[in-house]
């Protein structure tokens, strides 16, 4: 039998968020933590939780697994119980909807202020810009990112000040289209960023490359746009 | 861009660069001034104002006080802004460091070259 605790919070009927324990008999089987959230469903279907895919590609069911952020479709029981108990938790630092359900506007507001598209001031060629492979490769540990936002709501800075500082996932998005050969928007995105917050709130503490379930690495992200920001500007 | 008008310098940049620069002068000054109280024996008052009377320690020591001064105000705005929320009070509290700060760079010049 496993203990799961899950927090609880529906703002239309409860005064205040309370965490409910549920007993899950998992079989013996190392089941995912999303499985373990059905059988929860399974015995009080009022529990609200986001998931699409089941298998780690559409970033819907980040939540706080025993402490840790990840993916609780890819997450196995193994890797997070202790002591026969799971706790969970949705996102922390944004506000809940519901549950587990967060509100993510402030995350992807972010992910919008970085412009998260190629910009080109030049014509446009008759089929399409050309990369060579050595420029694609640059794209490599940047494009995979799935807007989970499990890294940025690790990330203290962003819990303090996620309306300024862009956050790790922003940024990390914010330098796949800086080094990005076929985008010639290059300085206006670096000033964009060279305020006191949205980048230089990172203080490099690596939460978010501990817990992207990509293995992403958005603090060596950051600091390829500081040495950008510093190569711009001296 | 997020736009300030209380933080030190014009641009996070520059801040950044700031606080590494004078992080880099103050380790500098500790290993000096450690260095000196090691390396004498006997230190008396007549050799610790000879020592100070010399130009190029009073230089390194006024940079040193200017380096904990812009340090302390780039390190006490950052948290200012992280951790107090409401403006008034956060205001305040900057008013406060500045002024303090402001206070320790003319009694440093003051002392290095008052008497
Ligand atoms: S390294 Fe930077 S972005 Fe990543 S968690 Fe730490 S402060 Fe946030
Ligand atoms: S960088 Fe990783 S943790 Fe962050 S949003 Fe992208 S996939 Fe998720
Ligand atoms: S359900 Fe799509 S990533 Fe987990």
């Amino acid at each position: 039998m496993l203990v799961v605790s899950v927090y609880r919070y529906n703002p239309e009927k409860d005064s205040a968020p309370y965490m409910q324990e549920f007993n899950i008999d998992t079989k013996g089987a190392d089941l995912m933590v999303l499985d373990v959230l059905h059988l929860v469903k399974e015995q009080d279907n009022t529990f609200a939780y986001r998931r699409s895919c089941r298998e780690g590609v559409c970033g819907s069911d980040g939540m706080n697994m025993n402490g840790k952020n990840g993916l609780a479709c890819i997450t196995p029981l193994s890797e997070v119980v202790t002591g026969g108990k799971l706790v969970i938790r949705p996102l922390p630092g944004l506000p809940v909807i519901r549950d587990l359900v967060v509100d993510m506007s402030l995350f992807y507001k972010q992910y919008e202020r970085i412009k998260p598209y190629l910009l080109n001031d030049t014509p446009a060629p008759a089929i399409e810009r050309l990369q060579a492979p050595e420029e694609r490769d640059k794209l490599d540990g940047l494009y995979e990112c799935i807007l989970c936002a499990c890294c940025s709501t690790s990330c203290p800075s962003f819990w303090w000040n996620p309306d300024k500082f862009v956050g790790p996932s922003g940024l990390l998005q914010a330098y796949r289209f800086l080094i990005d050969s076929r985008d010639t928007q290059t300085r206006e995105r670096l000033a964009e960023l060279d305020d006191p917050f949205s980048v230089f709130r990172c203080r490099g503490i690596m939460n978010c490359v501990s817990v992207c379930p990509k293995g992403l690495n958005p603090t060596k992200a950051i600091g390829h746009i500081r040495d950008m920001l510093l190569r711009n500007a001296t | 861009m997020v736009t300030n008008v209380t933080n030190f310098g014009r641009s996070g940049l520059s801040d950044w660069l700031l606080q590494r620069f004078s992080a880099v002068v103050l380790a500098l000054y500790s290993v000096f001034i450690v260095g000196y109280f090691l390396t004498t024996s006997d230190l008396d008052y007549a050799q610790w104002s000879a020592f100070f009377q010399q130009t190029w320690v009073r230089i390194f020591t006024f940079l040193s006080i200017l380096s904990i001064a812009a340090h302390a105000w780039i390190g006490l705005w950052t948290i200012s802004t992280d951790y107090i929320k409401p403006t008034g009070i956060r205001f305040v509290f900057q008013a406060v460091c500045n002024l303090a700060l402001f206070t320790y760079v003319v009694w440093g010049v003051q002392v290095l070259w008052g008497a």
